[in-house]
């Protein structure tokens, strides 16, 4: 009983392993006639080259498809790059211009982070002699000892009016550094920075939180009970966006009241293409005899950069390519069964003197991959063209990956066997006797 | 009347039917030996079963019943394969509507025949130009068929079929499609090839040209019959 159930059970499958194992050894036998029986690879090229350059208007015709698809994926994909090397130059300016440097910290055992060195005060004239700074300016954090701000002299009941407003110091060159913008005043110049001026900045929520709205009054703010006069309020900034929330004073007045003693970074602006340069150059300028000390960030080379924008835009322009593709592909595997209708009386003759099947479908096979692999040069090579010339009309320096270039056309031959695959089929299945009559 | 050689071909009791409905009987109980050398013709009105006769002689068709030696090699129950190389080396086709390949010269189509047996490519220019001089047409090695008449395009034909040295020579109504003064220069060739003892079966239901074979066979619904002269 147990052994017929089982049985039972596996009949079913053992019968389809048998049919596969066979259909398999039908395959692989009929492959491998093809390469050691009775026929060379090389003539099998060559009747499949012969069938192809036989109608060379139908060839044009069929090539016409993948032409088209090749052409289209590989100008979107080439366009795509360059487009994408020119966007990256021109949005990301703001980034690809700034560089900072700091000090190196180590933890100390007890928990807290230590300075291994210190920013010289006048890093910012040590910087701007560097070839490709455009401006640099120092900036640090002040501990006012405990001292809140105030927007009025007198105090309310209660400290009502004092408020938790982080103080700051800059160097002059800091805003231009930092491309801010002012809503209304000026920036300090030299001569606040050596005299020790108490002058301020607000930066713009700063200045709302402590009600400070026109500054053509002269406006005061008291840090303890110190006053200090508003000369500008800054709108925007490009980078380091808590000066937006701070009070910000020369760092000769910092010193001076508050008893500064360390810059916590410097911030450079380059121009465009030097940040690399510059980030090398600048850690030697500020502290020649311990550069190693300073730690300098810089954005990422112009190359990584642009990787990452090609991935976004080439998504869509694959997709069309590849739609174009697919459309190409359908033609050839139509043209190529019409061709093989059309040649049935000389698949029944090649039958007549020896040919197996497999020698009739890896011919026709064959004349679709040169078809694809043919459409495939020429639109690579259109394609190519089409981006060059996109890229002289723009005024773009055109960018194509030389692996697109390789891969493009055996991209066009594989489709050329893909769609070759059922009208090789067909060709197999012509029976000699009918294909002769004619 | 026993030969030292064996038949090139020995068809015992075949019989082809194609499934109906109706059933079709095109080929029954044919009994059919030709030795080496022979010059046979197989004479009959159309429909009385010669094509399927053909196909069977030709291995493109296979016998519901019967057997078929092809010198000496029983053939009824090979495999696809081995009947397609057998058909590339031992029979060669000669057919009404010629099947010359429009767009290859007259040279490139006599070496199609060899494509499929592994003859060095080196060797198949030469055969081929030696089988084109057997049929007198070494004048037009490098031309287009399109540009041949009917009786030049059937030698072309000829000398494909000859090229890869066949045990049988296997003629399908080959004056068929040509004129008088053609069809005489095509068998002509036929005799010359038969003095130089190439086996050779024709198929035809011309009088004319069946008369001209040694020997004459008639097939009438699928009987076969000898023809005494």
């Amino acid at each position: 009983m147990r052994a017929g159930r089982i049985g039972r059970l596996g009949r079913a499958p053992v019968a389809w392993l048998r049919r596969g194992y066979a259909t398999l050894r039908r395959v692989w036998r009929g492959l491998a006639g093809l390469r050691r029986r009775r026929m060379y690879l090389r003539d099998l090229l060559d009747e499949a080259l012969a069938g192809v350059a036989a109608r060379p208007a139908r060839l044009a015709l069929l090539t016409l498809g993948t032409v088209l698809g090749i052409a289209a994926l590989v100008s979107t994909v080439g366009i795509g790059q360059t487009a994408a090397g020119q966007i990256t130059q021109r949005f990301d300016e703001a980034v690809a211009t700034r560089v900072t440097v700091e000090v190196r910290l180590r933890p100390d055992p007890d928990g807290t982070q230590v300075a291994l060195a210190r920013l010289p005060w006048d890093a910012p004239e040590r910087l701007t002699r560097l070839n490709g700074v455009t401006a640099a300016g120092t900036y640090a954090r002040v501990d006012t000892g405990g001292q809140r701000v105030s927007g009025r002299p007198v105090d309310e009941p209660g400290g009502a009016g004092r408020r938790d407003v982080p103080v700051a110091a800059a160097s002059p060159g800091l805003f231009a550094a930092l491309q801010a913008t002012l809503r209304a005043g000026r920036v300090f110049d030299a001569g606040h920075d050596e005299r020790g001026d108490p002058v301020v900045l607000l930066g713009r929520h700063a200045a709302e939180r402590l009600g400070i709205h026109r500054i053509d009054t002269q406006p005061a703010i008291f840090i303890g009970d110190q006053p200090f006069t508003v000369i500008g309020v800054v709108e925007s900034v490009g980078a380091r966006a808590e000066v937006l929330d701070s009070v910000v004073m020369p760092v000769g007045t910092a010193r001076a009241r508050y008893g500064l003693t360390a810059l916590d970074v410097v911030e450079i602006r380059t121009e465009l293409g030097a940040a690399q340069l510059v980030a090398g150059q600048a850690p030697v300028a500020i502290d020649p005899n311990y550069p190693d000390l300073l730690q300098v960030n810089a954005p990422p080379r112009p190359g990584e950069l642009r990787r990452d924008v090609i991935g976004d835009v080439n998504a869509l322009f694959l997709v069309l390519g590849g739609v174009a593709l697919l459309v190409g592909g359908l033609g050839i595997a139509n043209v190529t069964l019409l061709s093989v209708l059309e040649r049935i009386s000389e698949i029944g003759l090649r039958r007549a003197v020896g040919a197996t099947r497999w020698h009739i479908a890896g011919q026709f096979l064959l004349e679709s991959g040169i078809v694809g692999l043919l459409g495939g040069l020429v639109g690579t090579a259109v394609g190519v063209l089409a981006t060059v010339g996109v890229s002289a009309v723009r005024e773009w320096t055109p960018l194509l990956d030389p692996r697109l270039a390789v891969t493009a056309p055996l991209l066009g031959a594989l489709i050329g066997l893909l769609a070759g695959a059922y009208p090789a089929w067909r060709a197999a299945a012509v029976e000699p006797i009918a294909a002769l009559r004619a | 009347m026993t030969t030292s050689t064996t038949p090139v071909v020995e068809m015992t009791g075949i019989g082809r039917t194609f499934p109906g409905p109706p059933e079709v009987h095109a080929v029954r109980g044919v009994d059919l030996s030709v030795r080496a050398g022979e010059y046979v013709s197989i004479v009959g009105p159309s429909g009385s079963g010669k094509s399927t006769l053909l196909h069977l002689l030709g291995l493109l068709d296979r016998p519901t019943r019967g057997s078929y030696r092809l010198d000496g090699v029983e053939v009824g129950d090979l495999p696809e394969r081995r009947r397609a190389a057998l058909r590339a080396s031992r029979i060669g086709f000669v057919f009404q509507a010629f099947h010359l390949l429009a767009h290859r010269s007259v040279l490139e189509n006599v070496t199609l025949s060899m494509l499929y047996q592994r003859v060095p490519r080196r060797e198949r220019a030469a055969r081929a130009r030696a089988a084109l001089e057997r049929v007198r047409m070494s004048h037009r090695v490098e031309f287009s068929p399109a540009t041949l008449s009917g009786g030049e395009r059937q030698r072309v034909a000829i000398a494909r079929a000859l090229v890869t040295e066949p045990s049988l020579l296997l003629a399908d109504e080959p004056t068929g499609n040509l004129d008088s003064a053609n069809a005489d220069g095509v068998l002509e060739v036929f005799d010359e090839l038969h003095a130089q003892g190439v086996t050779l079966v024709v198929i035809t239901h011309n009088d004319e040209v069946s008369q001209r074979a040694q020997r004459r066979v008639r097939i009438v619904d699928g009987h076969l019959s000898e023809v005494t002269v």
